[in-house]
């Protein structure tokens, strides 16, 4: 063969393996409202950035009629290029070829670019889009699946890992988007279960749409699995584009300080807080008052909103916030909301983005469904991670302080660096009510007009107790402050603990409450 | 048969890889199938006490309007129309004490 003949015959492999299934099974994934595995990695990286690998990739199974049978690039695009110029590994699942199926090769292109990522210390990002294994490879696709739930486990805070759902991704499939740090979700593309809708009405006879069991909305508002909802593909990847812009590259590395911007002179801490504690406020409103342009990019919006937590900058530098919403459910912990603060502690920490707390918690969420359901051992999950974290942690205690709400959410006695309170904080072992029922029943029962004798003893236990000085006297408060000096104290404080250092016990691992 | 019997009794539970005979647990047995929500009976999110009433039978009202304030947690918690609707029935009244679950207000 001549030079020339060579290079046509590349070009001429090339453009068939990248036609991926064909231009049939690329008009059905169109009309499904997707885009191909390469399109999606075209318009998620900096345009012309991606290298592919492993282009010529085939599969070697020879069981049920697989020999001969060509499937390009074995149904995965797989390769490295880069997101606001940050280098970044990323595989996308091709369901035009054999479905997006899994099999050995298939898996084996993925641990590779796995572990590509891993060694060179950039982030991973998988685009799920798979009927799953693929049958006729049998035990070797089951293999192919171990293989990459190990290496996400392996990768697990040391590199920031992505998954986006792009399709179905069902079955053991679900796991490596499970063990990841961030899943994005589609509205009507994306499908997530363990067992299909089918299955389900076989077993328990229950009737439910595949939507309904495991669609966008569901995963992200009330399973909790996937912590990014959007309403298109394009919108997903610029999602993706702005959360890798707060991350750093891995966990040696720390998130990049760009130029400071002042929050917005439209958000105004001073007006924002209600007269009276009793009335809730939109605490991303407080955080919007504080970080840099006002911009505060919440994760898992949807997910047990009673807490919030999203990345935002202050004075140019990446925090990891957390806090509690009283917009919804009053603010209470819960064991869901506890799940999402809990995680989202440990990401922060494995990758040194300081914590921010803004507390305003009035307890945890009373009920049999709760107990029964465990809220004792993931409420335990939040004291775990806050104390286990060892970034600068930073509590401001907005409004309401109250028993173990208190104490979990990153107080002082887990050793929060700074801890501060506005004014209006009510730091208490519980609420005015029930405490003054408790200490002064005798009083109460005694009293001639028991109602009235309990407004008074309540009135006189909240002006005694429900502040902030009873705790400050005691330095679990390190300063009461104004509200419109939080982001100045919180800016010092992160400038304090930049070069933090905390001395562990030696061990393997802790073994926290999973 | 009590339920500590009828735990230890082994029954068949069909699952995708075929059918099994096994015991199983309190749990399990009183696990409630699939409803799909009705957006518009808007039920209590958590237990607390009715303070306000802001809607009478009959009325009409918009996606977010405050239909009623719900003491719960320290907290006077607003209770927003899920949707545009009419109201159909208030199920509670003013001061009565609620639980986590309890159907408030149903809108047509």
């Amino acid at each position: 063969m001549s030079f020339m003949q060579r290079i046509v015959d590349f070009f001429s492999r090339k453009s068939v393996v990248t036609k991926g299934g064909g231009d049939k099974a690329i008009s059905k994934q169109k009309a499904g409202g997707k885009m191909t595995a390469r399109e999606r990695i075209g318009a998620l990286l900096d345009e012309g950035s991606f290298q592919e690998y492993d282009l010529f990739v085939e599969h070697k199974c020879q069981d049920f009629g697989m020999a001969g049978k060509e499937l390009a690039a074995d149904g995965v695009v797989t390769g490295s290029g880069t997101i606001n110029g940050r280098p970044v590994c990323i595989y996308a699942q091709d369901f035009t070829v054999a479905g997006g199926s899994l099999g050995l090769m298939h898996a084996r292109k993925i641990t590779k670019v796995m572990d590509h990522a891993i060694k060179m210390g950039v982030p991973i990002i998988g685009i799920n889009d798979s009927g799953g294994a693929r049958i006729q490879e049998g035990v070797n696709s089951l293999a192919g699946y171990g293989e990459i739930f190990y290496r996400n486990t392996l990768a697990s805070g040391v590199v920031p890992q992505i998954s986006v759902i792009l399709g179905p991704c069902a079955g053991g499939a679900v796991y490596s988007p499970a063990l990841t740090d961030f899943v994005f979700v589609v509205d009507q593309i994306s499908k997530m279960f363990i067992t299909g809708p089918e299955v389900v009405k076989t077993v328990l006879g229950e009737e439910i749409s595949m939507e309904d069991l495991g669609g966008a909305r569901v995963q992200a508002e009330t399973a909790g699995n996937a912590h990014f909802f959007s309403n298109s593909e394009l919108e997903c990847f610029e999602q993706i584009r702005t959360l890798v812009s707060y991350l750093p590259d891995n966990n040696r590395a720390k998130a990049a300080i760009i130029e400071q911007k002042k929050p917005k002179a439209s958000y105004k801490i001073e007006e924002l807080i209600p007269k009276d504690s009793k009335i809730p406020f939109d605490v991303r409103d407080i955080v919007r008052a504080i970080v840099d342009d006002s911009e505060f990019f919440e994760v898992q919006e949807l997910f047990a909103p009673n807490a919030i937590i999203g990345f935002a900058r202050i004075e140019g530098e990446t925090v990891g916030i957390i806090g509690n919403q009283a917009l919804f459910l009053a603010g209470v912990l819960d064991i869901d909301a506890s799940d999402k603060i809990a995680r989202f502690i440990r990401f922060c920490d494995a990758f040194s983005i300081p914590l921010l707390t803004l507390m305003d918690i009035p307890g945890y969420l009373p009920g049999s469904d709760q107990e029964h359901n465990g809220v004792i051992r993931h409420g335990a999950k939040v004291l775990y991670a806050y104390s286990e974290a060892s970034v600068p942690k930073i509590t401001v205690i907005l409004r309401k302080a109250y028993g173990g709400g208190y104490i979990a959410m990153c107080s002082h006695h887990l050793r929060a660096d700074f801890v501060f309170a506005w004014p209006t904080a009510e730091i208490a072992v519980m609420g005015p009510e029930g405490a003054a029922n408790i200490i002064f029943r005798s009083e109460i029962m005694a009293a001639e007009n028991p109602e009235e004798m309990r407004k008074l003893k309540v009135k006189e236990y909240t002006d005694k107790f429900a502040n902030p000085y009873v705790a400050a006297s005691s330095g679990y408060v390190d300063a009461v402050i104004p509200p419109e000096e939080t982001r100045a104290c919180i800016a010092h404080a992160l400038k304090l603990t930049r070069n933090k250092e905390e001395i562990r016990p030696d061990r393997k691992h802790g073994v926290p409450p999973f | 048969m009590s339920e500590q019997e009828s735990l230890r009794e082994t029954q068949e539970i069909a699952l995708e890889n075929g059918v099994f005979e096994t015991r199983v647990t309190k749990k399990y047995l009183q696990r409630k199938p699939y409803e799909k929500d009705d957006p518009r009976v808007i039920k209590a999110l958590i237990p607390g006490c009715v303070a306000e009433i802001h809607a009478t039978v009959g009325q009409p009202v918009r996606q977010g309007d405050t239909l009623m304030i719900l003491e719960a947690m320290k907290m006077l918690n607003r209770i927003k129309a899920p949707q545009d609707g009419t109201v159909k029935a208030i199920s509670v009244a003013a001061g009565q004490k609620i639980t986590k679950g309890q159907v408030l207000i149903e809108l047509g």
